[in-house]
């Protein structure tokens, strides 16, 4: 499985680390219910998802990756946090 | 027997070989089979279950009967089939699952039993006691069955791995796959053909016709070898494509040196990674199931024809065909054009065509044979009744299966043309892959090559490649018909898979006793299992499942073909993994003169670092570890720490990251400080502990733990790039960049002072100080932290002057009367002070569990902060650090074992917690330990047991402050 690093070029997938899905860290006064979720809960959804992997024989890009559970297929990479430091 | 005037063999070269022992010869270009059978061996192996006399059912990677061990010794290889294994000179070749010859085997007296032998035997009859089938029944049947034994000691062969890219891949170099890659080559892709035979041409290497005039093979080898003049065109041989994979990903098996002697490697496992693929793999010809039909000499009779055609062999000197398609039909007149004699070819159909050449009897079927270790005759039955003929040699054909097992890689599902009685690959079953040829049931060379031309057009112009004209070259259109015919009814056992002996009535026993789902039936009679994967045997083994269930085909469907479409070594998997593979080994500066000084080394993540120094006349470890305790309490010891992560932070949001990060403020840490950080994982738990120097207003430089140095990088990244990209800060490793070297003990003082001729009063390096210094006329840090609880510094120097750093400070040292530690004393030193390392901080420890409840600053948010404080994790009840020590005699403490209250029952619900360090303490002349105990710290003065079932240990512990020495920290203050 090769990921698209918009850095580095399409990478052999054993050169990242898997992190999780996307999500954004609540605020500390969130609320128990907010942390749970944030920590603990995911969703496990049959189609596209956005996941973080971290580039760490590569770039040390932490990346957002859009992939398709169902089909493995990857549509796109992005460097994750790129949108908010622009 | 060889027949001369056929074959593409050099009779020139003769191969001498053994089997069983025994010397046979042989040519450049056979087989182990192919050189067997023109010896007429026609017995080769027994089979799985009943032991039968097995012979060469195939010419090609499908065998299930042929297994042979190749080599001997180490070099042994089990399971290899005999009809893929070049023929090489010195070859050494033995059959297997027999005792004590292959000629007289005890083990058949299995088959006079074979009536209680049928499926599900193994679990009806092995069920009581219960007991007994681990210890009794499984090992013995296990002993009884299997095929070859590996020979039990390292191979020392080598395998290579590799990686290809390109824009098409085609699967195949029969018609379809040559003109697939030839246009795919033209329109300009990036094109790999890879086969898994020795010559190019697929089908064609075994047949009499032409194309454009030419032999079929003539002209494969000649396209083939324009094809290699093509600089976009990569040829690969002897390369069997064995499972597709996401993205276009494929798994390929090359046979390199193959099993001849000589350097280099074996095999070689390719991932071969193309934009889109052509599969042309071909089909397999599949037996028809009558009484007996496994009998050495009978064969498919497309194998029967490939052994006269290509290696110049004929299976038989009185051979009979039997068939129900036309394309068998060829076997009859390629034997009689070589002068083998055909009895006749029996047609199940009652219009099969006629011959002049040889005799066709229609509506015949083969219903029984004859032999003892091999075919002497065959019974067939016609509407006129069975009649019993000599031969000693039957070529057999129930059609042929398109080998569709890539299609299904992916979890697709073929689909069932009831015309040609096979099943067909179900479009886009693989993203990128077009199907061509007779794997997509095209069975007419004409048809093939068409239909490569259409794939490869197809790829080329998803790629967005214009697809040049190409002319279809003159070939033979004929496909043969076909009815259906699977298997002979009629008394006695008829054999469907050949490699596990399931027959036709095993698959409608299983029918019977309601295992009706494909899927059951495989797993009940274990049709379609081991080495072939069901290659010879699944469609029939279906075909009949449907009758007995009355179900068609289609409904019945197939089980899931996975890859690998045919075996490979685990060497092969595994290639750059042995030993200690590619795995990366990372050196300190002081690494020469470590191991010069006969330290024992041990690893630390992938660096390695002195266990301890030995020195004359010590005879134990503890001696050595002992004596550098004492260096560091009474005199100076100096140890290598470069291993320990360093991040430099720099930027002027770099106060504010240490603050998200660290449970304590470092934005407050004045330049020039030190300050103990600890490191939560945003769940509560800690992650890591470290020392972080200020060393400028927009400067820190971050150390963290050998073992999680890794896991910290890219948790700052993760906060930097993820959680605040607004920060304006910058962090980078810069462990190897900089050698660092802690120098500990009362005498360090002096000795630094000496080194760096310069003075260190306490107060300008008071105790968490840093900054620069000159050591040498190098640049240098200096920081006064200490991980032994006695006066302590670490001095780093950039790395290229670590080893002569190193040696000033051993020499300094030793002569002071100190000199070397290594880790075993390092553990020591820290156990006595209640430092902590990753046998505490494992991942399900809390600040509140650690005693450092009180470092979680309130007065701002970090990560971890919000989940630390769940009231789970602040409960008092929990488990907590403390010290221990045995009362009384001496006695051994054992990290793991678990405490327990006096009196208590020792089981799982009286568990108190359990021991993560110990150690003897030299310096105060007992054991220690550290331990997590419920309530610990209010627990101090009590008596507690310790426990260690697996080591049959119990040991009386009073319950103590975890700081074993120096609890003021006057020393380190010093």
């Amino acid at each position: 499985m090769r990921i698209p690093c918009p850095i580095c070029g399409p990478r052999d997938s054993r050169e990242f680390t898997y992190r999780g899905a996307a999500l954004d860290r609540p605020a500390p006064d969130a609320g128990a219910d907010a942390w749970e979720d944030y920590v603990h809960l995911r969703d496990n959804p049959a189609g596209p998802t956005l996941d973080l992997w971290y580039h760490h024989a590569g770039c040390a890009s932490w990346l957002k990756v859009s992939r398709n559970t169902v089909t493995h297929e990857i549509t796109g990479a992005v460097l994750a946090g790129a949108e908010d430091k622009a | 027997m060889r027949i001369e005037g056929k074959g593409r063999i050099d009779r020139s070269t003769w191969y001498g070989f053994t089997f069983d022992g025994v010397h046979y010869e042989g040519h450049p270009g056979d087989t182990v089979a192919s050189a067997l059978l023109a010896h007429d061996v026609r017995m080769v192996g027994r089979s799985f279950k009943y032991h039968r006399p097995r012979g060469i059912l195939t010419a090609g990677s499908a065998e299930p009967n042929a297994l042979v061990t190749v080599g001997s010794g180490a070099h042994a290889s089990p399971n290899e089939r005999a009809t893929m294994v070049e023929l090489t000179p010195g070859l050494q070749v033995t059959s297997q699952n027999r005792w004590p010859s292959l000629g007289f085997d005890v083990l058949s007296v299995n088959d006079l039993a074979a009536p209680f032998f049928g499926a599900g035997f193994y679990y009806k009859t092995f069920m009581w006691p219960k007991a007994f089938w681990e210890k009794v029944y499984e090992p013995a049947i296990r002993r009884a069955a299997g095929l070859g034994a590996l020979s039990g000691v390292t191979d020392p062969e080598e395998c290579e791995k590799g990686f290809r890219f390109c824009d098409v891949l085609v699967i195949g170099a029969g018609p379809a796959g040559l003109m697939a890659a030839k246009l795919a080559a033209e329109a300009g892709a990036d094109v790999i053909l890879a086969d898994e035979g020795t010559e190019p041409g697929g089908q064609l290497t075994a047949e009499v016709e032409e194309i454009d005039g030419m032999a079929a093979h003539e002209w494969a080898a000649k396209l083939w070898a324009e094809l290699g003049a093509m600089p976009n065109v990569r040829l690969m041989l002897r390369t069997t494509v064995t499972g597709a994979y996401d993205q276009g990903t494929y798994g390929a098996l090359e046979r390199l040196r193959g099993h001849a002697t000589g350097h280099g490697p074996r095999e070689c496992f390719w991932r071969i990674a193309a934009k889109r693929a052509v599969l042309a793999a071909g089909s397999l010809e599949r037996p028809v199931a009558f009484r007996d039909n496994d009998r050495p000499g009978i064969m498919t009779a497309g194998a029967v024809r490939a052994y006269l055609n290509r290696w110049g062999v004929s299976p038989g000197r009185n051979v009979t065909v039997f068939a129900n398609n036309d394309d068998a039909h060829r076997t009859a007149r390629d034997l009689v054009m070589a002068g083998v004699k055909v009895n006749a070819v029996l047609d199940a159909r009652h219009d099969a065509p006629k011959s002049d050449d040889f005799a066709v009897i229609r509506g015949a079927q083969v219903c029984g044979s004859h032999g003892r270790k091999g075919l002497d005759g065959i019974t067939y039955r016609t509407a006129s009744g069975e009649t019993t003929i000599m031969t000693d040699c039957l070529a057999v054909s129930g059609g042929w299966n398109p080998t569709v097992h890539l299609t299904c890689h992916m979890g697709g599902r073929p689909v069932w043309r009831d015309d040609i009685l096979a099943f067909v690959p179900k479009p886009g079953a693989i993203p990128g892959m077009v199907t061509a040829g007779a794997c997509n049931g095209a069975f007419s060379t004409a048809a093939c090559l068409a239909e490569g031309v259409a794939a490869a057009k197809q790829a080329v112009e998803d790629l967005g490649l214009t697809a040049p004209d190409v002319t279809l070259p003159e070939a033979g259109t004929e496909a043969g018909g076909i009815f259906p015919l699977w298997a002979v009814p009629g008394k006695g056992r008829a054999w469907l898979d050949f490699q596990n002996d399931v027959t036709v009535k095993d698959v409608k026993q299983a029918a019977t006793e309601n295992y009706q789902s494909v899927e059951h039936m495989k797993r009940y009679t274990t049709q379609g299992m081991a080495t072939d994967q069901g290659k010879m045997s699944s469609v029939a083994a279906l075909a009949i499942l449907a009758d007995a269930t009355g179900r068609g085909i289609p409904e019945t469907g197939t089980t899931t073909f996975r890859p690998p479409f045919s075996p490979i070594s685990i060497g092969a998997l595994g290639a750059g993994s042995k030993g200690s593979g590619f795995a990366p080994q990372r050196y300190t500066t002081s690494h020469a003169a470590t191991v010069a000084r006969n330290a024992p080394m041990i690893e630390a993540g992938l660096w390695y670092r002195p266990s301890y120094f030995p020195q004359a006349g010590e005879t134990t470890w503890r001696q050595s570890c002992d004596r550098e305790v004492g260096y560091v309490r009474n005199a100076v010891g100096i140890s290598d720490v470069t291993t320990l992560g360093k991040i430099d932070i720099q930027g002027p949001d770099a106060a504010e990251l240490l603050d998200i990060v660290y449970t304590g403020l470092f934005s407050t840490l004045k330049v020039g400080k030190v300050r103990y950080g600890l490191m939560l994982r945003e769940d509560g738990f800690v992650m890591d502990d470290g020392t972080t120097a200020r060393l400028g207003e927009n400067h820190y430089v971050m150390t963290t733990t050998t073992a999680a140095a890794g896991q910290v990088m890219a948790h700052l990244d993760f906060v930097t790039q993820v959680l605040r990209p607004d920060l304006d800060v910058s962090v980078i490793s810069v462990t190897e960049q900089w050698a660092q070297f802690a120098v500990a003990g009362p005498k360090s003082r002096p000795l630094l002072e000496d080194l760096l001729e310069t003075t260190l009063t306490a107060e300008d390096w008071p105790f968490m100080s840093c900054g620069p210094v000159t050591v040498g006329g190098v640049t240098g840090r200096l920081f006064r932290i200490s991980f032994s609880g006695e006066q302590g510094w670490e001095i780093a120097v950039p790395a290229r002057y670590g080893a002569s750093l190193f040696d000033a400070l051993v020499a300094r040292a030793e002569a002071m009367g100190g000199g070397l530690y290594g880790m075993e004393a390092l553990n020591v030193l820290r156990i006595e002070k209640g430092f902590l390392t990753h046998a505490e901080l494992h991942g399900r420890t809390t600040a509140f569990d650690l005693g450092m409840g009180r470092m979680i600053s309130a007065k701002k948010d970090c990560i971890g902060k919000v989940m630390a404080a769940r009231e789970g994790l602040v409960d008092p009840g929990r488990a907590q650090l403390v010290g221990l020590k045995p009362v009384g005699e001496v006695q051994q403490l054992v990290s793991g074992a678990h405490l327990f209250r006096e009196g208590a029952k020792i089981e799982p619900e009286n568990d108190q917690g359990y021991v993560t360090s110990v150690c003897y303490s030299p310096t105060l002349g007992h054991s220690i330990g550290l331990a997590f105990l419920e309530r610990g710290p209010r627990r101090y003065g009590e008596k507690i047991r310790m426990i260690d079932r697996t080591k049959g240990l119990e040991t009386l512990c009073e319950v103590v402050n975890p700081v074993f020495f120096d609890p003021e920290g006057a020393r380190a203050r010093d």
